[in-house]
C-alpha cells in the first residue's frame, strides 16, 4: 500500500493544501479567481519556455508567474479596458500562445496533459523540494503581510490613507499568489490551479467567523480533498487533480448543507 | 505632536485636479489648523470627497501642493465602504483594523457611540447606521492627529447625527486633534465647526460658519433658508467645552473665537 510514489504524492498533496489554503482566502476575499485563471494559464509558456532554454520547467514557470503577476499589477492602474476583461483577454491568449509554443517542439519528450491535468503520482524528490521550500517562503512572506493585507481587503482607501498598507502589500502579495500558482500547479495542472485555490475556501466560508479561523479550516478542507483525491486516484485509476478538485467541490456542498443547519440553530 | 507647533495640520495649495476632461478641482486653498474642525459643504458632483481624498494623498494632484505636518497621525472615514461577505468579521476586528487600542478604550468608545453591545458580533449582521458608527468608532480610536469625516452621519437619524458630532468634538476637546470633514447637516454640524470651505469645484467662500451664512455667494448656491440656517443658529464662545463642561482655554495661540452649539454632553 505505501510505497514511495504514494507517500511523495500524499506529502506533496498536503504541502499544496497547507500553502494554497491561505493563498486561496485571500483570493477569495479580493475577489481575485480570475487573476489567479489568467497566472496559471500563463504557466503553459513557462513550460516551453524552460523546455526552450534547457532549464527546469518549474524555474520557467515560476518566472513567468511571477513577470505576468507584475504585469497584471501594473496594468490594474489602466482605466480604458475594464479588469475582468483584461484578465479574460489575457488569460486564454496567455494559454493559447502555450499551447502554440509546446506544439513547436514535436521534438522533445513532453506530456501534455501532465502540465494541464496535473500528475501528483510522477511528483519526484526534486517536485517536493519545490513545494516545501517554496511553501515554506510563501507562508512565511505572508504572515508578515497578513494583518496589513487583511486591512488591506477590508479597505484599501483607508489602509493607504492612514499610512498602513498599500501599493508595497497589495504587489507582495501579488507575487506570493504567482509563486504558489506555480508550485499547485504540480498536483492539479494548469486548467485546475485555480479550482484550488477557491473551493476549499468557499467551503470554509459558510463554517467560520474570523479570517484565521477561516483559512484553519480551508487548510483542513484542502488536506481532506487531496486525501480524498489521491485515494480515489490510487483505487480507480481516476486523473489524480481532477479527483482532488471534485473531492474539494463534494465537501464544499456538505458545506452549504452543514452552514444551513448551522443557520436554522443559531 | 507638540502643542506648540503652530504650522497648520494639513494645508493645500493652488489644488488643480482634472478627471476624464473634467475639472474636478479648480485652483482650491484649504487649511485645517491644529485642534480646528473645518467643515466641506458644497452640492453634489462638487468635489468634496475628492478634496479629502486629495489631503489623504489618496488622489494625485494636477497642480498645487499638499502639506502635511511631519508625523502627522491620519483617521479616515469614507463615504463608501462595503463590507463583502467572503470574508467573516467581528466588530472587534474592524475597530482594530490599522491599529490596536487599549481594551478599555475601545469599550468606553463603543460605549460613547451607543453600540456596546456589539463588539463581538458579526460586523456583516450590523445595520447602516450601526456600520457607520462602527467606521466612525475605528477612526476615533486611532487617535489621530487629523480625523477626516466623508459624510459620518449618513444612514443615521437626526438625533443620531447630533450624538456623533458631539462625539467628535469631544474627541477634539480631549486630545486636541484637527477634523476635516464633509456634510450636510448644515444646521447640526456648523454648531461644532471653526471654519467653513464652500466647495463647488473651486472655494466659493470659506470663513466662520455665521459669515458665510451671509455670504452672497453661499446663498447663491444653497439659497436664503440655508443661509439663515448658518447665521442665526449660533453664538460665540472663545473657548472649548470639555466632556465633563468645564472650559478649557484655546489649544493654541490661534484665537478660538468659534461658534459652539447648546449641546453640552454631561
Amino acid at each position: 500500500m505505501f510505497e514511495p510514489f504514494m507517500i511523495r504524492a500524499v506529502l506533496a498533496g498536503l504541502g499544496i493544501a497547507m500553502v494554497a489554503g491561505p493563498l486561496g482566502c485571500f483570493v477569495v476575499w479580493r475577489r481575485m479567481a480570475y487573476f489567479g485563471d489568467t497566472l496559471s494559464h500563463a504557466g503553459l509558456m513557462g513550460i516551453a519556455l524552460g523546455l526552450i532554454l534547457g532549464v527546469d520547467p518549474t524555474i520557467g514557470v515560476l518566472t513567468t508567474c511571477i513577470l505576468i503577476g507584475a504585469l497584471l499589477f501594473s496594468l490594474q492602474f489602466q482605466r480604458r479596458v475594464p479588469t475582468d476583461t483584461l484578465l479574460g483577454v489575457l488569460s486564454h491568449s496567455a494559454l493559447a500562445l502555450g499551447l502554440i509554443a509546446v506544439s513547436t517542439m514535436q521534438n522533445i519528450r513532453f506530456d501534455l496533459t501532465a502540465y494541464l491535468f496535473g500528475d501528483i503520482l510522477a511528483i519526484t524528490d526534486a517536485d517536493l523540494a519545490w513545494i516545501y521550500g517554496g511553501g515554506f517562503i510563501v507562508l512565511g512572506a505572508l504572515a508578515l503581510l497578513w494583518r496589513r493585507l487583511i486591512a488591506l481587503t477590508v479597505n484599501e482607501d483607508i489602509s493607504r490613507a492612514e499610512g498602513y498598507a498599500g501599493t508595497g502589500v497589495r504587489l507582495g502579495f501579488t507575487v506570493l499568489i504567482a509563486i504558489t500558482v506555480a508550485i499547485a500547479m504540480k498536483i492539479v495542472g494548469i486548467l485546475l490551479v485555480t479550482a484550488l485555490l477557491i473551493i476549499p475556501p468557499a467551503a470554509a466560508r459558510r463554517l467560520s467567523r474570523g479570517p484565521e479561523a477561516m483559512t484553519l479550516v480551508t487548510i483542513a478542507v484542502g488536506s481532506a480533498a487531496t486525501i480524498a483525491g489521491i485515494s480515489a486516484s490510487f483505487a480507480w485509476d481516476f486523473p489524480s487533480g481532477a479527483a482532488i478538485v471534485a473531492a474539494a467541490a463534494a465537501i464544499f456542498a456538505l458545506s452549504l448543507a452543514a452552514g444551513g443547519l448551522m443557520r436554522l440553530r443559531a | 505632536m507638540t502643542g506648540t507647533d503652530l504650522s497648520p495640520a494639513a494645508s493645500l495649495s493652488g489644488a488643480v485636479m482634472k478627471r476624464n476632461g473634467r475639472l474636478v478641482l479648480d485652483h482650491v486653498d484649504l487649511t485645517v489648523g491644529r485642534g480646528e474642525i473645518v467643515t466641506v459643504i458644497g452640492p453634489n458632483g462638487a468635489g468634496k470627497s475628492t478634496l479629502l481624498r486629495a489631503v489623504l494623498g489618496l488622489e494625485t494632484l494636477d497642480e498645487g501642493t499638499l502639506r502635511l505636518a511631519p508625523g502627522l497621525r491620519l483617521a479616515y472615514l469614507p463615504q463608501r465602504y462595503q463590507l463583502d461577505h467572503a470574508l467573516p468579521l467581528s466588530v472587534r476586528r474592524i475597530l482594530t483594523l490599522t491599529h490596536t487600542p487599549a481594551e478599555e478604550r475601545l469599550q468606553a468608545m463603543l460605549e460613547e457611540l451607543n453600540i456596546g453591545r456589539l463588539l463581538d458580533t458579526s460586523a456583516l449582521r450590523l445595520s447602516g447606521g450601526e456600520l457607520q458608527r462602527v467606521m466612525l468608532a475605528r477612526a476615533l480610536l486611532r487617535e489621530p492627529d487629523l480625523l477626516v469625516l466623508d459624510e459620518p452621519t449618513q444612514n443615521v437619524d437626526a438625533t443620531g447625527a447630533l450624538e456623533i458630532y458631539q462625539v467628535v468634538a469631544r474627541q477634539r476637546a480631549r486630545t486636541g486633534c484637527s477634523v476635516l470633514l464633509v456634510s450636510h447637516d448644515l444646521n447640526v454640524v456648523m454648531a461644532a465647526t471653526d471654519r467653513v470651505y464652500c466647495l463647488n469645484g473651486h472655494i466659493c467662500c470659506s470663513g466662520k460658519p455665521t459669515d458665510v451664512g451671509r455670504d452672497r455667494a453661499f446663498v447663491a448656491l444653497f439659497g436664503e433658508a440655508a443661509g439663515q440656517t448658518l447665521a442665526p443658529y449660533t453664538h460665540h464662545h472663545d473657548h472649548v467645552h470639555a466632556p465633563d463642561g468645564t472650559v478649557e482655554g484655546g489649544h493654541h495661540d490661534h484665537h478660538h473665537d468659534h461658534p459652539h452649539g447648546h449641546h453640552h454632553p454631561h
